[in-house]
């Protein structure tokens, strides 16, 4: 067989591995299932109020941006996270020592990651179908866009965070991604319509691809006369699409070439300097 | 220029005028190193030697600043695939997929040698070569520091490969595991080793030469006997003379004794002839080679 089909199905067992080790692990688990397990309650105990312009509840109109926090924060700052550590670990190098062993590496992080979204996207979406009243799991149309946007959506937020993960220096720098992302969210209509914030912040939270996954997810979960509270008071399937899969092109073709960087220069030197920064942190 | 073709041609590891330079830094000044097919050869030097670039040079982790070289008649900054399969690396300290279990990992990483290696270690007969198989199931992060190395060994050993790196295989082992590694060295087929340590017994023991890098330069290169030869002339005599103790370090000990008797008779006591030891020569060499210390 050839040896890169070889690679690219040993990256496929990777993902499959590792998103097995995350799954049974109890506390790694809920480190991606807190945030939007607690922004849901919110929503649950708080969003009685009606979404403006529409008779819906504030609540059930969130769950759908929740879903898309959660898929960016698990997809892109789990990536991050991971190729960081992955770093200080020596797990990077290992693939270097290995014929064709990086591209296995990435394929296995990235489908590893996004399996991982998916799950805690299910996770959260199927309870919340249960107790939130309005969402629409009885529709066909649901699932199909809800598989479409959560795919496209992937595919835009991941090399982002590929990216990310490859120049990050430490595990520590990462925090001030996850605070950036934090700013991202308000600006993004996550929990309230976008068309309340003044013009210039709607225009900077469509400039990334969280507002379009959940505008995607919202038109996948909620009734269709929710479009009204929407910017231009409609869906927007297709700039949505356009929208994703221009970020995805553009994050694929700078993700390749920023990890090709990061892992040439990859060494055991570097690997024990970057652990010494680690222990001197830790002292 | 038509033998150095040949010798780089038949030789795993070839270098001629190797330098590496950090800033202003020179780390290695010059090296010339040959490491024949199927042959141990063992990289000593105190810290700060060069030991750890020079065999990151070798297995294309780092660029060289200058010289030739060669692995595996390849040079290093261009190895391809088909190239690295060839090679085995253990670096000093890995801690890498510590979620991972003992065989899970082994049985992953075999799947990319199959393509290139007529013959690929099953995992579980790996396992047992480093003496894994109490532990195979294990999570990596939960292995003590030696069966850690062994399974690093073992990763490097997977595709059988022409050339295996070992930087310091055994710091932090305590004598049980090390005499244990060493056998497992000793049971390794037709693959060369280059290694390094700054564990003198360690080199004398695994290498089949001896080559002392001290500064960035090689100060010693040959077997141990060899070495041992370049300071044998000053081997060290003692002896009781009508109850007094005598020491003399001569250049030819055995015309020096038989010299004694002929002169001293049944008066000689205590006799006691050590010929210069490869720590004597190692010690020897590094206080030569090594710039004086601030």
């Amino acid at each position: 067989m050839n040896p890169r089909a070889v690679a690219v199905r040993a990256g496929l067992r990777r993902g499959r591995i590792e998103f097995r080790h995350t799954m049974t692990n109890a506390g790694e688990l809920m480190g991606w299932l807190w945030l939007p397990v607690v922004a849901l309650i919110v929503m649950y105990a708080f969003g009685d109020g009606a979404t403006p312009g529409v008779d819906f509840p504030l609540g059930a109109q969130a769950v759908p941006g929740i879903l898309a926090m959660n898929a960016v924060f698990t997809g892109l700052v789990g990536l991050a996270m991971t190729l960081t550590l992955d770093r200080e670990d020596g797990t990077l190098l290992r693939a270097r020592a290995t014929p064709h062993g990086v591209l296995a590496y990435v394929i296995g992080k990235v489908l590893g990651k996004a399996a991982m979204a998916v799950a805690v996207v299910l996770l959260v979406l199927l309870p919340a179908m249960l107790v939130f009243d309005g969402l629409q799991p009885g529709r066909l149309s649901t699932w199909v866009t809800l598989t479409w946007v959560l795919l496209l959506g992937l595919l835009a937020v991941l090399p982002i965070g590929a990216i990310l993960g490859a120049v990050s220096g430490n595990s520590q720098s990462l925090g001030f991604v996850t605070l950036l992302l934090m700013a991202l969210v308000a600006v993004s209509g996550v929990f309230y319509p976008i068309t309340a914030l003044p013009g210039w912040l709607q225009w900077l939270g469509q400039a990334f691809p969280l507002y379009w996954m959940g505008l995607g997810l919202r038109s996948a979960l909620l009734p269709d006369a929710l479009a009204a509270a929407e910017a231009g008071g409609s869906w927007r399937p297709t700039e949505t699409v356009l929208a994703l899969g221009a970020s995805a092109v553009v994050g694929f073709t700078l993700a390749s070439v920023t990890l090709r960087r990061m892992a040439r220069r990859e060494s055991g030197s570097s690997v024990a300097a970057r652990r010494e920064r680690v222990a001197q942190r830790l002292d | 220029m038509k033998t150095s073709d040949n010798q780089r041609r038949s030789s795993v590891v070839h270098t001629r005028g190797l330098r590496m330079r950090y800033g202003s830094t020179d780390v290695l000044k010059g090296v010339d190193l040959t490491v024949a097919p199927g042959e141990v050869v063992a990289l000593l030097g105190p810290n700060g030697a060069g030991k750890t670039t020079t065999i990151e040079i070798l297995e294309g982790f780092r660029t060289r600043s200058d010289g030739q070289v060669s692995v595996l008649g390849v040079d290093p900054d261009h190895g391809d695939e088909p190239w690295r399969a060839r090679l085995g690396v253990v670096l000093q300290s890995w801690r890498d997929h510590g979620r991972w279990r003992v065989r899970e990992l082994l049985s992953y990483l075999t799947l990319f040698y199959e393509p290139y290696r007529e013959r690929v270690f099953d995992p579980d007969e790996l396992i047992g070569l480093v003496g894994l198989t109490d532990h195979a199931d294990r999570r990596v992060g939960t292995l003590s520091g030696g069966q850690r190395r062994r399974l690093d060994v073992a990763v490097g050993l997977i595709g059988h490969p022409d050339l295996l790196f070992l930087d310091e295989p055994t710091v932090g082992f305590d004598p049980e595991a090390r005499r244990e590694f060493h056998e497992l060295l000793g049971r390794l087929p037709g693959t060369a080793v280059l290694l390094t340590t700054h564990d003198l017994a360690e080199a004398e023991k695994l290498a089949d030469r001896i080559v002392i890098l001290v500064s960035g330069r090689v100060v010693a290169d040959g077997t141990a006997a060899e070495l041992a030869d370049r300071i044998a002339g000053e081997a060290e005599v003692r002896y009781r003379l009508h109850g007094r103790e005598h020491v003399h370090s001569v250049p030819d000990a055995t015309s020096y004794v038989r010299e004694l008797f002929a002169q001293h008779g049944t008066a000689v006591d205590d006799l006691e002839v050590r010929r210069a030891s490869l720590e004597d020569v190692y010690l020897a060499l590094v206080r030569e080679s090594e710039p004086v210390a601030a």
